[in-house]
């Protein structure tokens, strides 16, 4: 088996594509990261593009590994009600709420 | 200026006529002890963060599980939609941040919902019928609450919500009125009351629309829609969509374009405005949800909830139409609730179901809502109601003492003969004790006995008030008139 | 006796039942060798009085005539595996600080079994990296060296820190979990025992989610039989975790049986690749002579979507990480980085608290579902993934069991690779198909490289028949005759 190393270097991610995804992610990326991390991201993703050497027009994605259909749970109320728990670990909580920068809708 | 022209449902701009494209989500919350994922409850107004379980809050590790009631839930109110069930379906994450989303995405169903292509009718005022189509319901989880006022820099979180089960409900857009949108809402909402799948509450959240809206030249390619997010009463919708509509044909007709955006309905001005935490255009990653497997279930799971469906709205009304005779205006009436159809056939059980019916939204329902009660906690019971009809059927009453004793009844509680005993309200129906009466009258009112007799026939009217007076109301009205007749003419 | 840290789970399980040895002793023991082995820091967070006190419980069971099958032995647990009250933080800086109120269902399984807590193990952060070395805790270190080479080897990963506490004799065994060969790899680089069972056998329940289709718990020990017996006490249907399997739980360590009479092995030709170093196809050489010196019948097979099968795992797996690392978000747990408004708040947080492997692996996964991107990524790796499982669903009609090396190579220096994301990748070239089809799989010690470090070797079965991978374990066990160990050199005293 030999694992092709993406040859070409050109890029499929630019600066702005990276700004983009990682504003998605809710990831701050400095302006000097971006080209760097464009390049990166660039490289994996034409090593992943090998995939289309493959045939899958008559292949149906994989939804899970095991041919089972979803167990379902009865409808009872056995959870709750501690939320001193839920709270504990809460970098800024009050009066049994979580905290956060106030949102202007 | 904009102005409704009635034939055709178009508004009337300054360059000509435009046509409003409706299409709703309504989102209905699942009747359910628990929730859609977790064993956490879902009562309403309890403290913040009590009615949570570690997989509504999102905590690591923790992973989803179904509740089997939810997926009953959705499938009969498919089947009250008239809609197709899908026996597979899958569970997709829809990523993005928001500070009541505990687990960065929100579980709900994209490609294939649990409910495809359906359709309802709805009523319109001018007595029409619409059908309006249904494009899909599907499973989701709510997200938190975000409270955004009790702190200067800080916004609260409360999960209680989180992770209840709802089923969106998304139309056609078949819509073309504010009207139609509303019978829509009001629709769905009996439908989903008579299924007992969502109690329908719009004042505590359980039921709220996103309303798009757009405009066009009539014939000419859907426009451009703005949705109004989370519209919670059926008027401020109908507020909104006639917001939206000017505001859309306004920008039109100067030459702009419409933006396709999220915007947020205002109560207060009647007014929607854009909403800056939905500025940015969304991506949102769907996929399916690796800790989920397809939700899949048999045609014979589907039957044997269709075996127990009610009689729906529109097969009652039809009903009471046909087999009883009914006014369409009052068989839509009594069948725009179940309980209040379920207590007007009780009323009409073995009675005359047009006076059951009068009465029911006549005088039952004025009493009712001066006692300020909903028909479920009425002082007054549908037997007790009927025993009430039973006592004029028989001439034990009149209908007018009948209403006095209605009063009486939600005051006390007590049956319609135990009240017409102790008040001596019995009907007088012996024609002596009635005659007497009359003599009396005519005896000392020889200028209206002539009157009458001159022609007047309104002055027997006078002498029948005159008589009921005399008899505190208790005479046979039929017989006074009988009596007074024969005597008047004489 | 010999020093109790060199005893197995077996030998010690069968020292307590005849009352020749306490918990206490053994944990005791265990508790001292971690406190002398902080240079190789395997642990995150030592737990010695948790230990104490669950070993003293566990000598009052036993006084009292009760036993479960782990009775008494003292365990590392990775760091991913949510302990009640005890820090647990996937080797990442956000969750600094949090003591989840659970215990995973794994763990649970295990101190309902009469198991021990030593501590919990360093990992690559969130599962992340064959090396360790994306730990914000630091990077573990091999307990082996290199002949006559004093430089520092990475220990694999993502399981780093349990491999290393069972290769360097302070723990009997660890939990592990393995999204791409996160057991098998670490096993393989520390000369230890190490398996992923079939998906849905172990609940994922109160473990922190890496790729949540991939993901998957298991044992690390020094033996088959211990990792057998340990992986019984870990595994089991729990309605909590929808994707557990609902199926009987066999008794692992019967499987052992010593016969390979009417075994067919499958030897696939794909597993041969350009480059690899010719000790690693000597190895492969030597296990199929071994196993057809048993009796088993040797086949070869093909599994011809094996080269697709990384390229696959680094969309499915970032993809389902891009969207399981979302609620690292500063506000119910964990850290959280100021910022002037909510958004800034997320992206100062995230930025922070992800190591750049997680962001690298979290901006992919964004990537390949955003937009315009989903099918021809996404879709298309999940199109693939299911030719990879039909070749083994092919192949397992005709083989009981499929061997193969572990890793294409022994264990490398710091450094070697950290600079080249894909070189990194390829280190789980030969353990993610199992995880892509969902079987199980297990590494095991079969011999040193030239240069005197350890070499695994993998057996992969059909779903749910670890039976039969551990049967062809214990015989590639026995067969090789792995004695080797690390010298101590890292302990002080
Ligand atoms: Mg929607
Ligand atoms: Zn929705």
């Amino acid at each position: 088996m030999n694992f092709n190393r993406p040859e070409r270097s050109h890029m499929s991610v630019d600066k702005a594509t990276v700004a983009r995804i990682a504003h998605l992610a809710r990831i701050g990326v400095a302006e000097e990261q971006l080209r760097p991390l464009a390049a990166e991201l660039s490289g994996i993703l034409q090593w992943i593009e090998q995939l289309n050497e493959v045939d899958t027009d008559a292949v149906a994605p994989m939804a899970s590994v095991h041919d089972e259909a979803l167990r379902w749970r009865k409808d009872v109320v056995d959870d709750g009600g501690k939320q001193a728990e839920i709270i504990a670990n809460a970098p800024d909580g009050v009066n049994g709420f979580f905290a956060v920068p106030k949102v202007i809708e | 200026m904009v102005e409704k022209s009635l034939m055709n449902n178009y508004v009337e701009g300054d360059t000509g006529p435009w046509e409003v494209v409706i299409g709703l989500e309504v989102h209905a919350q699942v009747t359910s002890q628990s929730k859609l994922f977790s064993g956490a409850a879902t009562a309403f107004g309890a403290e913040p963060n009590s009615q949570v379980s570690l997989v509504d809050a999102g905590m690591p590790g923790m992973l989803p599980v179904i509740n089997e009631v939810a997926v009953e839930q959705a499938v009969r109110s498919g089947l009250g939609l008239n809609a197709k069930i899908n026996t597979y379906s899958v569970f997709d994450r829809k990523n993005y941040f928001y500070a009541d989303l505990p687990q960065g995405y929100q579980i709900s169903q994209y490609l294939q919902p649990i409910v495809g292509e359906g359709v309802i009718t709805v009523d319109l005022e001018d007595g029409r019928s619409r059908d309006i189509g249904i494009e899909r319901l599907h499973l989701e989880q709510d997200a938190g609450k975000s409270i955004h006022d009790r702190h200067p820099t800080k916004t609260y979180v409360d999960l209680n919500r989180s992770g209840v089960a709802l089923m969106e409900i998304v139309s056609k857009p078949d819509m073309r009125t504010a009207e139609e949108a509303g019978a829509y809402v009001r629709k769905v909402r009996t439908i989903l009351r008579y299924l007992g799948t969502c109690d329908g509450n719009m004042e505590e959240g359980s039921m709220r629309a996103d309303v798009n809206v757009s405009v066009r030249r009539p014939g000419e390619a859907l426009g451009t829609r703005a949705e109004i997010k989370n519209v919670n009463s059926v008027r401020f919708m109908q507020q909104a969509i006639a917001y939206e509509t000017g505001r859309q044909i306004d920008i039109l007709e100067a030459g702009g374009s419409i933006d396709q955006e999220t915007r947020l309905f205002d109560a207060q001005s009647g007014t929607t405005r854009p909403m800056r935490s939905k500025e940015e255009a969304h991506d949102y990653r769907y996929f399916p949800d690796p800790d989920l497997l397809p939700l899949e279930f048999s045609d014979a799971f589907i039957e044997r909830i269709r075996r127990t469906l009610p009689e729906l709205p529109d097969a009652k009304k039809q009903r009471y139409m046909d087999a009883m005779g009914l006014s369409v205006h009052d068989a839509q009436v009594l069948v725009s609730e179940r309980e209040i159809a379920a207590f007007f056939e009780q009323v009409a059980q073995g009675r005359d179901p047009k006076i059951a019916a009068n009465w029911v939204q006549g005088e039952f329902f004025a009493q009712l809502s001066k006692a300020e009660r909903d028909i479920a906690d009425s002082p007054v019971s549908a037997d007790q109601l009927g025993g009430l009809i039973d006592l004029i059927a028989d001439s034990t009453i009149s209908g007018k003492i009948a209403k006095d004793v209605l009063v009486s009844m939600f005051e006390s509680g007590q049956d319609a003969a135990a009240i017409v005993a102790e008040k001596g309200l019995k009907q007088v129906s012996d024609s002596g004790v009635i005659e007497a009466e009359i003599d009396k009258v005519i005896a000392v009112n020889p200028d209206k006995v002539a009157e009458f007799q001159g022609g007047k026939d309104k002055v027997l009217g006078w002498f029948v008030g005159q008589i009921m007076q005399a008899t505190k109301g208790k005479a046979n009205p039929q017989m006074v008139n009988q009596l007074l007749r024969g005597k008047l003419k004489a | 006796m010999a020093e109790l840290t060199e005893l197995g789970i077996s030998e010690a399980r069968d020292l307590l039942a005849k009352g020749a040895l306490s918990s206490r002793e053994l944990t005791e023991s265990h508790i001292s060798a971690m406190a002398e082995s902080s240079a190789l820091n395997a642990m995150v967070t030592e737990t010695p009085e948790i230990a104490l006190a669950m070993a003293d419980a566990s000598d009052e069971r036993r006084a009292k005539g009760g036993s479960g099958a782990l009775e008494g032995i003292p365990l590392a647990i990775k760091d991913l595996f949510c302990t009640k009250g005890v820090l647990t933080t996937a080797g990442s800086h956000i969750l600094d600080g949090f003591r989840p109120p659970y215990e995973s269902t794994v763990t649970a399984n295990l101190w309902q079994a009469g198991a021990v807590m030593l501590g919990k193990t360093n990992m690559d952060e969130f599962a992340m990296g064959s090396s360790n070395e994306t730990s914000y805790y630091g990077a573990v270190q091999n307990p082996w060296r290199r002949h006559g080479d004093n430089r520092a080897l990475v220990p694999g990963g993502s399981s780093g820190g349990s491999a290393t506490a069972v290769s360097g004799r302070f723990a009997m065994g660890a939990t592990a979990t393995d999204t791409g060969g996160s057991i098998r790899q670490p096993a393989s680089f520390t000369g230890t025992v190490g398996c992923k069972p079939t998906y849905g056998r172990c609940s994922r329940w109160g473990v922190v989610a890496f790729a949540s289709s991939l993901d998957q718990a298991g044992p690390i020990t020094r033996s088959v039989r211990d990792n057998a017996i340990m992986l019984g006490a870990m595994a089991g249907y729990d309605p909590k975790d929808a994707t557990s399997a609902n199926v009987a739980l066999p008794d692992f360590e019967a499987a052992l049986t010593g016969d390979a009479r009417g075994l067919k092995i499958g030897v696939p030709k794909e597993y041969v690749l350009d480059g690899m170093p010719g000790e690693i196809e000597a190895l492969w050489q030597r296990g199929i002579g071994w196993l057809r010196a048993a009796g088993a019948e040797i086949i070869d097979i093909s599994l011809p979507h094996t080269k697709y099968a990384l390229p696959t795992y680094y969309i499915v797996a970032p993809a389902e990480a891009s969207s399981n690392l979302a609620r690292y978000d500063g506000v119910r747990f964990g850290l959280r980085m100021p910022g002037d408004d909510l958004t800034e708040m997320y992206e100062n947080t995230r930025a922070a608290g992800f190591g750049p492997e997680v962001r690298r692996r979290v901006l992919i996964g964004t990537y390949v579902l955003s937009a315009g991107y989903y099918d021809a990524y996404y879709l298309k790796a999940q199109k693939v993934r299911r030719l990879i499982a039909q070749d083994f669903r092919d192949v397992f009609a005709s083989v009981d069991a499929i061997l193969t090396p572990s890793t294409p190579s022994a264990a490398f220096a710091f450094g070697d690779k950290a600079d080249d994301p894909i070189a990194m990748y390829l280190n789980d070239v030969f353990t993610v198909p199992a995880n892509l089809a969902g079987l199980p799989g297990i590494s095991l010690p079969a011999g040193l490289s030239d240069d005197g470090l350890p070499l695994g070797l993998q057996v992969l079965a059909p779903a749910f028949d670890e039976e039969t991978m551990f049967r062809v374990a214990g015989l590639l066990e026995e067969a090789a005759a792995f004695n080797e160990a690390p010298t101590q050199w890292w302990r002080s005293r």
